[in-house]
């Protein structure tokens, strides 16, 4: 048994927003007191209505080593963004 | 009711809450982990928004132009009229958790039932505090169990935390004269009528915690009226020392 409590990632959903934001990480002894300690810690100023906290150890990320295979292929594909369209001048609002 | 004893009971109110928050305070800086310091600091300052509520209008009550600071400041121990558990040292942080789990309960009940007070401010007030010591309820019975259900240590701790400070739970619900003429007028609550569902809500935590309940029922008295334990006066030192060393400082 370890001495040490595990570290839980903290997301917020802000009066506006529609999603949980990553707020930051804590520690604590289990999921229920993570709740508790993500608002005293990352709520204090009234920046949240809704809590999720998640055991650090259950992220599964992206490898800093597999960057150049995920994400630089991306970038000569301007095609994808959708800016090659001729808009006729009456349509607004898009 | 006469506004004497109307003063005396928002006192109560409020010493209770300063109090508990000063020695909150002591914590500051000193957690055991960050977080929760920032969480017990949380607490503390509730209190003290709470208390701040009810010197401020004590002092409006006895109108004597003394505001929520001079009540905080100037008085000496034997003025002050907050229980005595509040004012027991922090000790461990079983001591601490345990101190705050059995004041926790109370004062939810006393809210509560404050609430629907004959006295618009004392219901507001009562009303605003009442979210915050929901919380604080949560937060201290959540440790409560976690410590007695814990570590053989953390276990044998938080009983011996228990055992000692019961005996200053039972003035809680202990009325006196100033109690029953607030009762009478619909001002303050029904202490008697708090000890049961305490006892209820305590005892169902203490279960979960696999703490034994005290058997002891004896009740060390006198807080309420003005008569501490040697503990109090210390505290006040440190808490008074700037506006007795500089009196009128300020910021």
């Amino acid at each position: 048994m370890t001495s040490e409590w595990p570290l839980w990632e903290v997301f917020i959903r802000s009066q506006h927003g529609l999603a949980h934001k990553h707020a930051g990480s804590l520690h604590a002894p289990d999921a229920e007191m993570a709740v508790r300690n993500a608002r005293d810690v990352y709520t204090r100023r009234n920046e949240g209505v809704s809590i999720w906290v998640v055991r650090s150890s259950d992220v599964v990320a992206s490898s800093p080593g597999d960057r150049e295979a995920l994400f630089d292929p991306a970038q000569s594909k301007v095609y994808r963004h959708p800016t090659f369209f001729p808009m006729p001048d009456e349509v607004k609002h898009i | 009711m006469t506004p004497a004893d109307r003063f005396e009971c928002l006192l109560r109110m409020g010493d209770s809450a300063l109090v508990l928050a000063q020695r909150l305070s002591e914590w500051v800086g000193k957690g055991p982990v960050i977080e929760e310091d920032i969480a017990l600091t949380n607490v503390g300052l509730d209190l003290i928004g709470q208390a701040r509520m009810w010197l401020s209008y004590a002092g409006e009550v006895e109108g004597r132009g003394r505001d929520e600071d001079a009540l905080a400041f100037r008085r000496d121990a034997h003025e002050f009229r907050n229980a005595l558990l509040v004012e027991q040292p922090n000790g461990d942080y079983a001591e601490t958790m345990a101190r705050q789990f059995l004041f926790d309960h109370w004062h939810r009940l006393a809210l509560k039932a404050m609430e629907g007070s004959r006295d618009e401010r004392v219901a507001a007030i009562a009303a605003k505090s009442s979210k915050e010591v929901a919380y604080h309820v949560e937060r201290s019975t959540d440790w409560v169990i976690r410590l007695g259900d814990g570590t053989d240590v953390s276990h044998r701790r938080m009983q011996a935390a228990i055992d000692g400070l019961w005996m200053f739970a039972g003035e809680l619900f202990l009325p006196d004269a100033v109690d029953d003429a607030a009762r009478d007028a619909g001002i303050g609550p029904d202490l008697a009528a708090l000890a049961a569902p305490w006892r209820s809500a305590v005892g169902a935590a203490l279960a979960e915690a696999t703490l034994a309940v005290p058997t002891d029922d004896w009740a060390q008295r006198g807080g309420r009226q003005g008569r501490h334990t040697e503990h109090l006066g210390h505290l006040l030192t440190e808490m008074q020392f700037l506006q007795r060393a500089y009196p009128d400082a300020k910021w």
